[in-house]
């Protein structure tokens, strides 16, 4: 039987519940009603005229061959993404949570990244990176190999996926470090004692019961990769060269915010919104019914 | 505990003092000025605005920095819906053809001056300039201010290494193919680059050869313009910079103004980019640097180079439902100040932008400023040597940042190999011509 709460006050508890439902009206429900009725007009930049056009936003978005080729590059990098930071984060939290000495210092120097804005990120990556003045793109043209990111796309892409990855690397290792605590030190030493071998230990153990955390973070890391990376890339490469590192929420600015066609950029927002929806379905229909937090 | 009678009174207290703050407001008219320059150059606009502050006492200007220029302009465009729009806006000149569509949110600059009684004589000002941001008929909707043009500059001691002459810079295209195969062959690194693709490489290149940019007088004519940048001029003369770029003789530097940098350092012993470098390349080079117009084709052209096209800014006046008549005086004032010639040429001499009147460019001549600061005189040169044609005025094209990007876009692809130049600028015309359509869909009711 469920237990029920009985409030003398018939006010109370609307009234407890209003200010998080008048956030939730105000910076959600509202801004994104507002893209959904954008989504169906064309307007001029200043908002003079407007005329509303059923679904022609979404269709000339939808038959734009550049659209689906930024689908394409989103999708790339935002499993290239998922995949390297944690796989990245994996490695050090099995490190990290060996006994060795001064590991609370590691755990610090770990997490430090997280705290860094994705644009002072991006400028720190372009010191390294850039052809002129970076310390690894200079090294790479001395040795003769042609680095270039700003005319080569393959390149371009690769580094904007590191550099977005390594900002994501520090919460993953959070995640996994917490995981790895959390799993029962008598499971690992009876296999111990079986005589399996740290390797074999950490896949047939270790892997599967942190599975939750992985699924989890893999969501949360394409979400990221999806809305977050705005900033790294604006930074590097602005999306080039080409189109070569537009993904979709880059082209959303571009063509609402340089462009000035918010039909446009509304209709992309909303399939964007449509995408995330159906992330985060799954996130609830399978991540919560599996993760236990300890 | 917040009882009626302290809620009464706290009210009251903030009703004195917003009156009373009302009561100091009125006795100067308070004029928001939102600009997109940072600095040093955003400092001194902001001393330009300061010296028209301390000229009067009737006036405040209150300057105010919003970013690049597509943020202050977002930054305005949002604003105005909000019904909350600043008296006068620093507007890029290729966001000209938008604020121009934006009928009722701008006040034109003649009605302005007409309605208060003030004079503003397009006649004063360089064709180029006046062209840019006047209606076919000559009306002016802007006040000019900060306008550039493209030049070339030029490293004269890799020149000279090279074995070719420091004190003649190329004229034409071939000579600059050949001076970059010298300079080459020399041991440079990067011959030659350039900033603004677009600006430079299509724009500036299409007046210069009086070759259109756009149909409709590069869109001065009518809303529905396309592009004509797939014309065998613009096929021949990219072609060419892609041959030069794979045998190591041209280096793409990048979009906008990423490749400022690679003169001033040394890097590239040739740039084509904005004059407004110059202030850079002054204090940071540290070789001998020459300027020179920008080369022209000799096989495509009828007669003489024709003038450049100008960059930079104009200063717009913007509507809001709170306006008052005062307000709308206080603004031509303050433009009245602006035009002056001695404020132009100062501007022009401090900052390395164009004087934008004949008056600004006598005064600095008389000045003694381009005896002491050789070449500085290129970039007004090049704008005043012949007269504007349809071709030459510049370019009313809506959404040309976009198209800009388009171009870049296109342009980075024929560098990659993925397509041929022919290829790059049909995609670029095709997807350019569906920007300005919907452009004009949403402007013509």
């Amino acid at each position: 039987m469920q237990r029920r709460v009985i409030f003398d006050n018939k006010l109370l508890p609307y009234l407890l519940l209003a200010p998080q439902v008048a956030v939730t009206l105000i910076f959600f429900i509202w801004p994104a009603s507002q893209a959904v009725w954008q989504s169906v007009h064309i307007q001029d930049a200043f908002g003079l005229r407007s005329e509303f056009v059923w679904f022609e936003n979404f269709t000339a978005i939808l038959s734009d061959p550049n659209y689906v080729g930024t689908l394409r590059i989103t999708a790339v990098f935002s499993l290239s993404v998922a995949v390297l930071s944690m796989a990245v984060a994996l490695l050090l939290a099995a490190l990290a949570d060996a006994k060795i000495k001064g590991a609370a210092v590691y755990k610090t120097l770990l997490i430090w990244p997280y705290a860094l804005a994705p644009a002072v990120a991006a400028v720190l990556w372009m010191f390294i990176f850039n052809p002129e003045i970076g310390s690894l793109g200079r090294l790479l043209n001395a040795m003769g190999y042609n680095w270039d990111y700003r005319l080569n796309g393959d390149q371009a892409l690769t580094m904007v996926i590191l550099a977005a990855s390594w900002k994501q690397v520090s919460y993953n290792f959070i995640f996994f470090l917490a995981g790895l605590q959390a799993i029962p030190r008598s499971v690992l030493e009876a296999a111990n004692i079986d005589g399996a071998g740290p390797v074999r230990r950490f896949w047939t153990i270790t892997f599967p019961l942190l599975s939750p955390t992985t699924f989890f973070l893999l969501v949360v890391d394409m979400v990221y990769a999806f809305c977050e990376t705005f900033g790294t890339i604006h930074a590097l490469t602005h999306g080039g060269p080409g189109k070569a590192t537009e993904t979709l929420i880059f082209r959303v600015y571009q063509d609402g915010v340089v462009n000035n066609d918010l039909g446009a950029s509304s209709a992309q927002s909303v399939l964007l919104m449509v995408i995330l929806i159906v992330l985060t379905t799954i996130q609830f229909r399978f991540v919560e019914r599996k993760v236990h937090y300890s | 505990m917040l009882t009626r009678r302290t809620l009464g009174l706290s009210t009251a207290a903030f009703a004195l003092t917003v009156g009373l703050s009302g009561a100091a407001m009125a006795q100067k008219t308070v004029i928001e000025f939102w600009h997109g320059l940072p600095q040093p150059l955003g400092g001194q606009l902001e001393q330009v605005v300061k010296g028209y502050n301390d000229s009067q006492d009737k006036v405040q200007v209150n300057a105010s920095f919003k970013g690049s220029y597509p943020e202050t302009m977002q930054a305005a465009i949002a604003a105005f819906r909000a019904g909350n729009a600043p008296h006068v806006v620093q507007m890029f000149e290729v966001g000209t053809a938008t604020m121009m569509a934006a009928g009722p949110a701008i006040k034109p600059v003649h009605q302005l001056m007409a309605e208060t009684g003030a004079a503003l004589d397009p006649k004063a000002y360089i064709p180029a300039v006046a062209g840019y941001y006047a209606t076919k008929d000559g009306k002016m909707m802007a006040l000019p201010f900060n306008s550039s043009t493209s030049i070339m500059f030029y490293n004269k001691d890799l020149f000279a290494k090279a074995g070719l002459d420091p004190n003649k810079a190329p004229a034409t295209w071939p000579e600059l193919v050949a001076a970059t195969k010298a300079l080459k062959a020399a041991g440079v690194a990067c011959p030659f680059t350039t900033a603004w693709p677009t600006w430079v490489q299509f724009e500036q290149l299409g007046a210069i050869h009086d070759t259109p940019f756009a149909t409709q007088s590069n869109g001065f004519g009518g809303l529905n313009a396309e592009l004509k940048i797939n014309a065998p001029l613009y096929v021949k003369h990219i072609q060419m910079l892609v041959d030069l770029q794979k045998d190591g003789q041209f280096k793409y530097g990048g979009r906008d103004n990423k490749a400022d940098g690679l003169f001033p350092s040394g890097e590239c012993a040739i740039i084509q980019g904005s004059s407004g470098l110059r202030g850079r390349i002054v204090k940071e080079a540290t070789f001998a640097w020459g300027a020179a117009p920008l080369p022209h084709w000799p096989d495509q052209i009828k007669g003489e180079p024709k003038n450049g096209i100008i960059g930079g800014a104009a200063f717009w006046v913007m509507t809001s439902p709170k306006r008052t008549p005062a307000e709308y005086k206080a603004v031509s004032e303050f433009f009245t100040y602006l035009a002056k010639p001695e404020i132009d040429s100062k501007w022009h001499m401090d900052t390395g932008y164009v004087p934008v009147t004949f008056k600004g460019v006598e005064m600095a001549k008389a000045s003694g400023f381009y005896d002491k600061n050789p070449g500085a005189d290129v970039p007004a040169a090049q704008l005043t040597r012949t007269p504007t044609t349809e071709n030459t005025m510049g370019l009313r094209l809506g959404n040309l940042p976009e198209i800009r990007n388009i171009i870049q876009e296109e342009l980075e692809k024929a560098f990659q190999g993925q397509v041929t130049v022919q290829q790059a600028l049909d995609s670029a015309v095709q997807r350019g011509n569906v920007v300005l359509r919907n452009f004009e869909r949403a402007n013509k009711n």
